[in-house]
């Protein structure tokens, strides 16, 4: 495994690029050497689309519900969790390689600072084509309905691989931080938080009292919008329709990837160099 | 540390007399409970997430609540009283069950078979720990609850069958959870039960009534003791006494344990053979 990593790093300093490369097909390769560690990253989110649409069939019909059909509100959900673990789960494998000693080995290589939060970050990303592709292909075969055409699966694909990048920056940099499994607690437990305490369940206008607000400033809640809005009905005169991918529930996902994701990697870069001092 | 305990809680200590079966258990029963209480990594998330789950769910579905085929209810968290009760004592189960396991990995188990202590002790006295903390857990999220204005409507008697429905989930579910951790002798292999029972409480009418569901899904919650058993504590909520409700709440995990608890006894039998 280290043998492949250390095969691409010549005698001088290696590019950024290069070795995040290596360190990506090392992670992807884990996902063979060790399925048990990536197969809760696909199986956990099926499971939540499925029982997520069935227990929660009827909400759908509260009125001002966007949707007639459970799982077009649920299926993205299940995509963004799914995930949201897969780049978290970067995190667990840190930390392994922090208590074997493997990340040492790294550390004194002339791989580039970088590139040891951009490896796990390009694996994180390959991960999450794969949940998108088999969460939203389950989804399908489940009676999701796709109202925003191709531009849907686009916002969907985006929506995924920005949440993932959140969730390798906060599990790398917690997994720099406590160096040990008291680390991986904390990652789910800050994930799952901040996925549920959002339009995860219900939109904004069907929530009522303190989880309203709470959502309202989330982040992640305009996340969910960004990924959703493919699956959406506009409704005209009472008819539903399909909806339509626009850049008023495009905007705020974008911002809040693109914020969030430089304050993780910034969180995950500063713990790399906490461990360097 | 858990040898005292056995010793002290006894009039046994310096005595050459073998206790009684009963003195074993209660001694038993005292160390499985103050096991559970000394891990508040375990306690904890056991009683916070099923709170945190209904205060979402409250939030989330409050106005589900005014669609056709909902019970009628003053409020979301009334119905999710029961499922709290149920998603806490499930999760507890699960620990006391990785807890004896954790007596095997360690060596502790041997050392118990080793003593003069009856093997059955060993066993009821774990499930009897669970069975306590399951109804710790029941008074708990009820108070809870209570606090955030739920009404209980069969009252005071309706806490107390909500507490003892509590304990027996907690004995009959921590009866599967030992049959495995004597089978496996793993934590681990009993912390993978959990999702097993999450899953079996999902497609169940523990979250959301059965009336508004449709299809497969509702067939399955149909059959899945697990809604029965909640709609019984539930009803005892929303609706006040009725002898159903009591029956339910209390003789399907009475049902369960007439399953898991033999099977908990076998997998010793064959755990003291294999030694």
């Amino acid at each position: 495994m280290s043998a492949s990593i250390l095969s691409t790093a010549p005698a001088t300093r290696t590019s950024s690029t290069r070795a995040a490369s290596g360190l990506m097909l090392r992670g992807l390769r884990a996902i063979t050497r060790l399925p048990s560690a990536f197969f809760p990253a696909i199986l956990m989110p099926i499971f939540q689309s499925v029982a997520f649409s069935g227990t929660f069939f009827a909400i759908t019909k509260v009125p001002g519900f966007p949707t007639d059909r459970s799982i077009n509100w649920f299926m993205p959900l299940g995509v963004l969790m799914g995930s949201a673990f897969s780049g978290v789960g970067l995190g667990f494998s840190l930390i392994r390689d922090l208590e074997t000693g493997f990340f040492d080995r790294l550390r004194m290589s002339p791989a580039p600072r970088n590139s040891l939060i951009l490896g796990p970050m390009f694996t994180a990303w390959f991960r999450t084509i794969i949940v998108v592709m088999v969460v939203a292909a389950t989804g399908f075969m489940l009676g999701a309905h796709l109202t925003g055409g191709v531009l849907g699966i686009i916002v969907l694909f985006v929506a995924a691989l920005g949440i993932a990048t959140i969730a390798t920056g906060w599990g790398i940099g917690l997994a720099y931080v406590f160096k040990d499994m008291r680390g991986a607690a904390i990652m789910q437990l800050g994930l799952f938080m901040s996925m549920f305490l959002s339009t995860a369940q219900a939109p904004l206008g069907v929530m009522t009292g303190w989880l309203h607000t709470v959502a309202s400033y989330n982040p992640v809640t305009n996340i969910l919008r960004l990924a959703r809005q493919g699956f959406l009905n506009k409704t005209v005169d009472g008819h539903s329709i399909g909806g339509t991918v626009t850049w008023a529930n495009t905007w705020g996902g974008l911002l809040a990837i693109v914020v969030v994701s430089a304050i993780m990697l910034a969180f995950a870069r500063r713990g790399l160099n906490s461990l360097d001092k | 540390m858990t040898a005292a305990v056995i010793i002290d809680t006894g009039d046994f200590a310096h005595s050459s007399e073998k206790p009684h079966l009963w003195q074993q258990t209660v001694a038993m029963s005292k160390r499985s409970v103050i096991a559970i209480v000394r891990q508040p990594a375990l306690v904890i998330p056991s009683l916070v997430f099923p709170l945190f789950f209904a205060a979402l769910g409250s939030s989330s579905f409050s106005r589900a609540t005014s669609l056709p085929g909902f019970p009628k209810v003053d409020s979301f968290l009334a119905l999710s009283l029961a499922a709290s009760v149920l998603q806490g004592v499930l999760f507890g189960s699960v620990n006391g069950g990785a807890a004896l396991a954790v007596d095997i990995e360690t060596g502790f188990f041997d050392r118990l078979l080793a003593s003069p202590t009856s093997r059955v002790s060993i066993l009821v006295g774990r499930l009897a720990g669970s069975a306590i903390f399951g109804a710790a857990q029941a008074v708990f999220f009820t108070l809870v609850m209570i606090g955030f204005g739920v009404n209980v409507r069969a009252g005071f008697g309706g806490v107390l069958i909500i507490a003892l429905a509590g304990g027996l989930i907690g004995l009959s579910i921590g009866g599967f959870m030992a049959a495995m951790a004597l089978r496996t002798g793993s934590a681990e292999a009993v912390q993978g039960i959990f999702p097993l029972l999450f899953i079996s409480m999902f497609f169940s009418s523990a979250f959301f009534p059965r009336e508004t569901m449709q299809g497969v899904y509702r067939s399955i919650a149909n059959v899945n003791p697990m809604s029965h058993l909640y709609e019984g504590m539930r009803d005892l909520v929303i609706s006040g006494w009725s002898i159903a409700a009591v029956a339910k709440a209390l003789l399907i995990p009475v049902a369960i344990g007439f399953v898991s608890i033999p099977l908990a006894l076998v997998a010793l039998r064959g755990k003291l053979r294999a030694l």
